[in-house]
C-alpha cells in the first residue's frame, strides 16, 4: 500500500517531497507502464495528472509549455486543429507528458524521429533538495539525460517544453503489406523503411514451421490535404476519437488460449490485404487501435499478463529469430507480437531505444513463464540487447544493470542530486536503481 | 513481494537450519538466486545450510538468533530488513521434544510454550511493524496440524501450535488494509529432524513436497494451506468426532 496523493501547486510538492524519507516519493502519471515504476509500497506516490494544463503554444515553431500531467490524448485533441501533432506516439494516447519523459518513449516514427526525449528542449524538474530546475541539454546535460528515460527517479517533471510536429492533416496515408516469414519481413523492413516516416510489422508469433514469423507490415507518412477523400478535405485537422468501448470486468479467465488466439491471429493475417498502397487512415486508427476498446487487458482474464519488450541490435538477426521460434514453440498465446526498426538512440542514461530490432509483445500469466522469460532475458543479454524498463514487471537487477551500462552513471547522477533517495520506487528497489 | 510472475528477492528465513523452512526458500526462489537472510542458531548446521545455498548461487547473509532470547528479536528483525525490501519472511522455528516430559516436566513445558508461542508472537510483531512500513510483503508461518485438535499423543506440541496459528490467523487480518498478507501453513506429519526416529503417521510427507505445497498455495494469494492439502478434509472430520471416538482413533 502507498499513500497517494494529488499533486497540488509547485510550492505544494516541493514540501511532499522534501518531507518524503524513508520510503520515498515517486510521481505517477495515467498509470499505463505495465510495471512497477509508478509504484511505491510503504511510500509516497503523486498523482499528476490534477497537474494537466496546457500553458503555452507557439504556432509557428511547433513549441508548446505543457505541464507533465497533460496527456498526449489531451495534446492532439487541443493542437492538431493547429496543425501540431505529438512528436512522438505509443500505442495509447492515454499516456502523460511527464510519463512519455520517464520512459522516454517511441513510436512507429523511432526510425526517423527518434524517442520522445530528443524533442524536449528543457524541462521544470522538482528535485529532492526542493528547488525548481530548468534542465537541459545546455544547462545540465548530465541531468537531462538521467531524466529522459529516467523513471522519475531524478525528480517530479512539472513542466515541459516540447516541440511539436507540423501536419496538414490528422490522416495518415499507409501501405499494408503481408510477409511470409520472418526473413521476408526482415528483408521489406530493411528494404524500404527508409520511405515511410511510420512504420511497424505486426507477427503472429503462433506461426510456425515454415511460416514461422509470417506477418502483416503497415507503413505510412503523414497525409497532405490533397491526398484526403473529398469529404475528409472540409476539415483535415478535425481529430474525433471513436466513442470507446468497454470490455466488461466478468470476462472469463480462459478465453484467450491456443486456440481462439490462434483463429484470431489466422484471421488477422488473411484479413490484411497482400498489397495494399495508399490507403488513408485516421490517426486513431493508425496509430492507437486499442484505445477504442476501453480497459482491453481485461480479455486476458483475472490472471492478467506481463508484456516482454527487447531491442537487439542489428547483426543479432539470428538471436531475434532464435528467440521467435521459441516464442512459437512455447505456443504463449500473444495477440500482439510488434516488430519494429530502431533508429539511431540517444544519450538517455536508461533510454531503451539502440539502433536494432525491437519486438514487443504480451503474454498471458501462466506457470512457468517466469523461467521462460528468464531464459529469454539471457539470449537478449547475450546478443547485447536490451529491455524496455517501462514495460518490465520480472527482470533481476543483476540483468537490467548488465543491459544498461549507463545505469552506473545514472546512480552517480542521483548521489548527486538526490544523495538520501528521496525518490523511490518499487521498480529502482527491484532493480537496483 | 512477489513480482508480475511470482518471483521473490529477497526472503528472510527465521529458523535458518529449519528442513522446511529451507525447502520452502528454495521452491520460492525456484532456480532464480535470490538473496536468502538465515536467521538462526549459530553452528554447524546453520553454517552448512548457507553454503548449500551459496553454492546454489544465492546471496546468503547469516544472522545469529536465539528464539529464547526474545528481548533480541527487535534487533534480528531490524537487521535482516537493513540492507532492503524482504519479500517474504518465514516463520519455520519450533520445537517439538519429548512429550511425555512435555507435560509433566516443568522446565520442558515452559521451553516449548516459550519457543513456539512466545517466540512466535515476538518476531511476528516485529515482522508486521516492519512490513507495514514497507506496504508490502508477506508472512508465511509454520503451522501444524497439530493445533487443530489437540491429541493425547502430542497435546502440548499441538497446545503451542495453535496459540501461534490463532496469532498469525489474526495477524493476516490485521496486514490486510497495509498490503501485507500472510500465509498459515499447516503440514501434517513430515519426515525431517525433528520427527527423526518416530512412527510416521497417516499421509506423511517429506520437506520438499510441504515446500512446493507451501509456494504454490503463496503464489495463489491463499491464506491457509495443508499439507498434504487432503488433510483439509480429514481435520474437518476430526475436529468434529465427539471425544469418546476421537479418544478411541489410532492417531
Amino acid at each position: 500500500m502507498a499513500d497517494v496523493r494529488m499533486a497540488g501547486e509547485d510550492e505544494q510538492l516541493a514540501r511532499a517531497v522534501a518531507a518524503a524519507t524513508g520510503r520515498g516519493v515517486i510521481a505517477r502519471g495515467l498509470g499505463r507502464s505495465y510495471g512497477d515504476p509508478a509504484q511505491n509500497g510503504g511510500g509516497v506516490v503523486l498523482d499528476m495528472t490534477s497537474r494537466a494544463r496546457i500553458l503555452s503554444v507557439d504556432v509557428p515553431s511547433g513549441r508548446v509549455l505543457v505541464e507533465a500531467g497533460a496527456s498526449l490524448d489531451q495534446l492532439m485533441q487541443q493542437l492538431l486543429p493547429m496543425g501540431l501533432m505529438v512528436p512522438v506516439s505509443p500505442g495509447t494516447r492515454q499516456v502523460t507528458v511527464g510519463g512519455a519523459v520517464a520512459a522516454d518513449i517511441h513510436g512507429k516514427n523511432h526510425h526517423v524521429a527518434g524517442s520522445f526525449c530528443d524533442h524536449v528542449e528543457s524541462l521544470d524538474l522538482l528535485t529532492a533538495d526542493g528547488e525548481v530546475r530548468r534542465v537541459s541539454r545546455e544547462s545540465d546535460a548530465q541531468l537531462f539525460w538521467a531524466t529522459a528515460g529516467g523513471m522519475g527517479l531524478t525528480g517530479v517533471v512539472l513542466r515541459v517544453v516540447l516541440r511539436m510536429s507540423p501536419v496538414d492533416s490528422a490522416h495518415y496515408v499507409v501501405d499494408t503489406e503481408r510477409a511470409r516469414d520472418l526473413d521476408d519481413l526482415m528483408a521489406r523492413l530493411e528494404a524500404d523503411d527508409h520511405r515511410y516516416t511510420h512504420s511497424v510489422a505486426w507477427i503472429d508469433c503462433l506461426a510456425g514451421g515454415r511460416a514461422l514469423g509470417r506477418s502483416v507490415i503497415t507503413r505510412g507518412r503523414s497525409a497532405r490535404v490533397e491526398e484526403l477523400p473529398r469529404r475528409l478535405q472540409q476539415a483535415p485537422l478535425s481529430f474525433r476519437p471513436n466513442t470507446r468501448l468497454t470490455v466488461p470486468d466478468v470476462f472469463p479467465p480462459r478465453v484467450l488460449n491456443g486456440l481462439t488466439v490462434r483463429a484470431f491471429n489466422e484471421l488477422w493475417f488473411r484479413k490484411a490485404p497482400r498489397r495494399v498502397r495508399r490507403d488513408v487512415q485516421g490517426l486513431s486508427q493508425f496509430f492507437h487501435p486499442l484505445d477504442a476498446l476501453r480497459d482491453w487487458n481485461r480479455v486476458y482474464g483475472p490472471r492478467g499478463f506481463v508484456q516482454y519488450q527487447f531491442v537487439v541490435p542489428f547483426g543479432e538477426e539470428q538471436a531475434l529469430r532464435t528467440i521467435v521460434r521459441r516464442l512459437s514453440d512455447a505456443g504463449t498465446a500473444s495477440f500482439l507480437a510488434v516488430l519494429k526498426r530502431f533508429g539511431s538512440g540517444n544519450e538517455g542514461l536508461l533510454s531503451f531505444p539502440a539502433p536494432g530490432w525491437t519486438l514487443a509483445l504480451d503474454i498471458p500469466l501462466a506457470g512457468g513463464l517466469g523461467e521462460f522469460l528468464d531464459d529469454l532475458d539471457r539470449s537478449v543479454l547475450d546478443a547485447g540487447g536490451r529491455l524496455y524498463l517501462a514495460k518490465d514487471s520480472r527482470a533481476t537487477a543483476r540483468t537490467v544493470h548488465a543491459m544498461y551500462p549507463g545505469a552506473e552513471e545514472f546512480r552517480e547522477v542521483r548521489d548527486r542530486v538526490d544523495p538520501n533517495r528521496h525518490f523511490r520506487s518499487d521498480l529502482a528497489r527491484r532493480l537496483d536503481l | 513481494m512477489m513480482d508480475a510472475v511470482g518471483n521473490v528477492q529477497r526472503v528472510l528465513l527465521l529458523g535458518g537450519t529449519s528442513d522446511i523452512g529451507l525447502a520452502v526458500l528454495r521452491e520460492l526462489a525456484g532456480g532464480r538466486p535470490v538473496r536468502a537472510v538465515l536467521a538462526g542458531r549459530p553452528g554447524d548446521r546453520l553454517d552448512a545450510a548457507a553454503s548449500d545455498l551459496r553454492a546454489a548461487g544465492h546471496d546468503v547473509t547469516v544472522l545469529p538468533f536465539d528464539a529464547e532470547d526474545v528481548a533480541s528479536h527487535p534487533r534480528v528483525i531490524e537487521q535482516a530488513f537493513a540492507h532492503g525490501d524482504v519479500d517474504v519472511a518465514v516463520v519455520a522455528f519450533g520445537v517439538l521434544g519429548d512429550q511425555e516430559q512435555a507435560w509433566q516436566e516443568h522446565r520442558a513445558a515452559v521451553r516449548l510454550a516459550q519457543v513456539n508461542v512466545t517466540a512466535a508472537v515476538s518476531v511476528g510483531v516485529e515482522l508486521a511493524r516492519h512490513l507495514s512500513a514497507q506496504g508490502r510483503g508477506s508472512v508465511i508461518a509454520l503451522s501444524s496440524v497439530a493445533g487443530q485438535r489437540p491429541r493425547r499423543s502430542n497435546f502440548v506440541y499441538g497446545a503451542t501450535k495453535s496459540g501461534m496459528d490463532d496469532f498469525f490467523t489474526g495477524l493476516r487480518e490485521a496486514l490486510r488494509p497495509a498490503g501485507v498478507s500472510v500465509l498459515v501453513v499447516r503440514p501434517g506429519f513430515v519426515r525431517t529432524r525433528m520427527t527423526e526416529g518416530l512412527p510416521a503417521a497417516p499421509l506423511a510427507v517429506d520437506a520438499d513436497a510441504v515446500a512446493r505445497t507451501v509456494a504454490r498455495a503463496w503464489r495463489a494469494g491463499r491464506e491457509v494451506v495443508y499439507a498434504p492439502a487432503a488433510l483439509r478434509l480429514v481435520m474437518v472430520v476430526l475436529r468434529l468426532l465427539p471425544a469418546p471416538l476421537f479418544r478411541r482413533l489410532p492417531v
